[in-house]
């Protein structure tokens, strides 16, 4: 049986309330508050830590395939997943693709996933999702979208989630688009678009889907609707009979906002931390046409408890502080020329270091045993040359040994809090904790690698690991 | 391994005024410490037989002849970050030794205020130097404010201890005229400044700022061939320690002390025969970029015991006052806190200070300690568990 044989989600740890964004523009109130992604974020990064919590106790190297979708792609022309795939130090040969340009991509993705896995060229399908869509100031997206991730591992080996039904239609309706040398999206007026596009095409395909599936919407625990806002989510599920208290799997636009090609995964992964065996489940997408699938939890979901998911990632979280620390984040703000050292970025040495930088792969010495990272060709402890095994440092939590507060520094928010981390199981980290609060930092505190771009320099992302208190 | 002691001695030395040289160029700086140097040992230009430049933003000998209209005589620039202009002494003061020339002209310089911003160097960057950074993003102040966080916590040292270091630099330099910064400060000013890095305030941290200084060195044993005056002092002991750069790497680096100066130390103390450097040297002048920086000095040059600098910060043991009561004056010269850190001159100003003290010639009669015999110079470049350490011991010959 194909399905769902792990699952993982990321929420960035910072919130704007919408009370902020309204006041900033002289507005009254908004209600809840939006996931934010840190400065230091995009959908690669936050890609990379929803496959984290989903490979919990999971072989990397058994994964074939690696789908990332995205409509925020940290580089137009530059597979993301080849990126992420050196990142999680996946087998060689792992088949990688990016997928983009609709918000329905990764319920698209199981579809591909499933094929490839019939006919056998792969085993095992890792599938991210992730978006981080910058928009305009003081625009309704604004309001609306949030920043997440979610990722799958599927397979039809014992699934813990089996796949039963899928149904998928195109459709060519313009909802929202956004042109190649633009930054934000455009889209029609809200009569047109959802009085044409979204409230017909919805239900229909449902309905369809649900006929196909030989099945009624009441058969379904759970149901997960995609939809462009918290009123048309509520309409929908209305149209389609699905019991608002019991049945519909809630949208987190009051708590995450719209996440693009996350936004359903995000739900699905919701339902799932929820979810108990025997439970079927109905999910719709939606985007230039629509995915319908059908699935069937089973015992195995009980190994999957220990996933953060959405549930551990919405309770771990901070405020951002003021609107225009938002702006900063998003890269919104034009600064003053000069103010800062130029940055710059060496493409050798981001080549050559790779293994370092964006695998988090440290050594063991074999005569001595000492922990050397970053890599050495002689040892830090015994000064043997070249015996070394590959010691995976990215997994490890560690304790702050000693931390200082740089308010001098060229990153976009201050203080940059400098910090030597000692390694679970020997090894030393020097490097930045990120998505912190200044005050509660200290001397001994536990702390997990998170991954980052560490720097935009010369066009290019510069990646790398932070440290941040654990979460979740 | 044949000892230098008391074999070169310093003839002659120049420093600039050290600040915001807005007025001058490099080059200028260059003239002016050299200048004074000259003059100071009675000789000219045409003297010198080779030179050492010590500076970290110039490249090559070149300047430093482009500056002198040296005659075609050897040059070599040197550089060891923070440590360069002890790096000059020392390869000035082995090659009179090695007998390859007579009369020799070591000088640091360096021109920071040229570049258009305040602050210093930027944060680590792939592509930067032989090694990428391995994405540190913290500038100096922050890289040495982690030993303080660790003092703070390991041993109760409190920020007032490291304000009170600053608040006795500044009471000295205030009475240096080659000064960048000649104003007192109180122990609440400096608690009270703008955050750095955490715990480092402003006045935790030594300034940016252009300078240059020089000497003029023979063989002592050739002072008087040479008609120099007698009040000449003599290289002691030089000392160097380059670390491994794995302190930041290696879980048995306590961020406790500075190895590196205490290495290079045992090395001057070992070359000069020093047993008990807080009875036998009179002064020191540290780099203190930052007053943790000097605050792990007193602990790692043996002039206390580990996690006890606080107690004699609070009882005035390296103050003024400190050394009239039997003490050691740290940075009477007023320390890279009050000169600011033009990085290849600092070295060469240090013992520039020594070399005045000794002759009795501060510039500043009240500043003047009496009976200065043996003083000690010591720089170091790079950050906490990976530093490069140049030292010098200079004194009255013979003693």
């Amino acid at each position: 049986m194909f399905g769902i044989l792990s699952y993982g989600a990321y929420v960035p740890m910072f919130r704007l309330s919408r009370d902020q964004i309204a006041k900033a523009w002289g507005g009254g109130s908004g209600a809840g508050e939006k996931a934010v992604a840190n400065f230091d974020e995009d959908s690669l990064t936050m890609g990379v830590e929803a496959a984290v919590d989903c490979l919990q106790g999971i072989d990397h190297k058994s994964i074939d395939a690696l789908y990332f979708v995205s409509l925020t792609h940290p580089y137009q022309e530059k597979q993301a997943a080849s990126i992420i795939a050196e990142v999680l130090d996946l087998k060689p040969d792992t088949f990688t693709l990016d997928i983009d340009n609709s918000p329905r991509g990764a319920t698209s993705a199981f579809r591909l996933a499933a094929d490839a896995i019939a006919s056998g060229s792969a085993k095992k399908v890792l599938v991210i999702a992730s978006d981080c869509r910058v928009t305009a100031p003081h625009s309704g997206d604004e309001m609306l979208f949030g920043d997440g991730a979610a990722a799958f591992l599927l397979g039809d080996a014992r699934p813990a989630v089996t796949i039963d039904n899928a149904y998928h239609v195109f459709n060519s309706f313009m909802d929202t688009w956004r042109l190649p040398n633009e930054p934000f999206n455009r889209t029609w007026e809200d009569r047109f678009i959802f009085g044409e596009g979204y409230s017909k095409i919805a239900p229909q395909a449902v309905a369809a889907a649900l006929k196909q599936f030989k099945a009624t919407i009441k058969d379904f625990a759970k149901v997960v609707l995609y939809a462009p806002d918290q009123r048309r989510h509520t309409e929908l599920a209305r149209a389609l009979g699905v019991d608002a208290k019991t049945q519909l799997q809630e949208a987190f636009f009051n708590n995450i906002g719209h996440t693009g090609s996350a936004f359903v995964p995000m739900m699905l992964v919701a339902t799932l931390q929820e979810a108990k065996a025997g439970d079927k489940i109905l999910t719709f997408n939606y985007g230039d046409g629509c995915d319908v699938h059908a699935l069937t939890v089973t015992a195995g979901i009980e190994k999957l408890r220990n996933r953060r998911g959405i549930k551990k990632y919405l309770a771990s979280k901070l405020p951002v502080s003021y609107y225009q620390q938002y702006l900063i984040f998003r890269d919104l703000v034009i600064e003053e020329p000069g103010g800062r050292a130029t940055r710059t970025s060496s493409l050798p040495v981001l080549w050559r270091e790779r293994k370092n930088l964006v695998s988090l792969i440290g050594q063991k010495c074999r005569v001595c045993g000492t922990v050397n990272f970053p890599l050495q060709r002689l040892c830090i402890e015994c000064q043997t040359e070249g015996e070394f095994d590959d010691y995976p440092i990215w997994d490890k939590k560690g304790k702050i040994f000693t931390f200082s507060m740089d308010e001098r520094t060229v990153q976009p928010v201050a203080p940059s809090v400098a910090c030597i981390m000692d390694l679970e199981g020997g090894g030393r980290f020097y490097g930045n904790i990120t998505d912190r609060d200044p005050a509660t930092i200290d001397v001994g505190q536990e702390v997990e690698f998170t991954f980052r771009n560490i720097h935009d320099g010369g066009g290019l992302h510069n990646y790398f690991w932070k440290m941040r208190t654990v979460r979740g | 391994m044949e000892s230098i002691k008391d074999k070169v001695a310093i003839v002659g030395m120049g420093c600039t005024k050290f600040g915001e040289r807005f007025d001058v160029g490099g080059f200028d700086l260059i003239i002016e410490s050299a200048s004074e140097a000259l003059e100071d040992a009675g000789i000219e230009l045409k003297d010198i037989q080779a030179a050492w430049l010590g500076s970290s933003g110039f490249s090559t000998g070149q300047p430093l002849s482009h500056a002198l209209k040296l005659n075609y005589i050897p040059v070599a620039r040197v550089e060891n970050a923070c440590g360069t202009g002890l790096e000059a002494i020392r390869g000035a003061a082995y090659a009179l030794m090695a007998k390859a020339y007579d009369i020799v002209l070591a000088l640091g310089v360096e021109k920071l205020k040229d570049r258009g911003r305040g602050g210093g160097g930027a944060e680590g960057e792939t592509g930067k130097g032989p090694q990428p950074s391995y994405g540190i993003q913290a500038t100096a102040p922050g890289r040495y404010a982690l030993a303080a966080t660790k003092h703070f916590a390991t041993y109760g040292t409190e920020r007032k201890h490291l304000a009170m270091i600053s608040v006795k630099s500044h009471h000295n330099g205030a009475r240096n005229p080659r000064a960048m910064f000649r104003r007192e400060i109180t122990v609440e000013q400096a608690l009270n400044a703008p955050m750095i890095a955490w715990p480092l305030g402003l006045f935790d941290c030594c300034g940016v700022a252009d300078g240059s200084a020089a000497a003029i060195m023979c063989r002592t044993e050739d002072v008087k061939k040479f008609g120099f005056r007698d009040d000449f002092i003599t290289v002691k002991a030089l000392a160097n320690s380059c670390g491994q750069g794995t302190g930041k790497n290696r879980e048995d680096y306590d961020f406790l002390h500075w190895e590196e100066t205490y290495r290079a130390s045992q090395q001057i103390y070992q070359q000069a025969g020093i047993k008990d450097p807080r009875k036998e040297i009179d002064i020191v002048e540290c780099h203190d970029c930052f007053s943790i920086a000097e605050l792990m000095c007193y602990e790692d040059m043996g002039f206390c015991q580990k996690g006890t600098a606080k107690d004699d910060i609070e009882a005035g043991s390296f103050t003024q006052e400190g050394y009239e009561r039997g003490g050691v004056a740290f940075n009477i010269g007023g320390g890279l806190k009050s000169f600011g850190h033009p990085i290849g001159a600092s070295g060469c100003r240090e013992t520039y200070e020594i070399y005045k003290e000794i002759q009795g010639k501060a510039q500043e009669p009240s500043r003047q300690l009496k009976n200065v015999e043996l003083g000690m110079a010591h720089s170091q470049g790079g950050h906490p568990g990976n530093f490069v350490c140049n030292m010098a011991l200079y004194g009255i010959p013979g003693k």
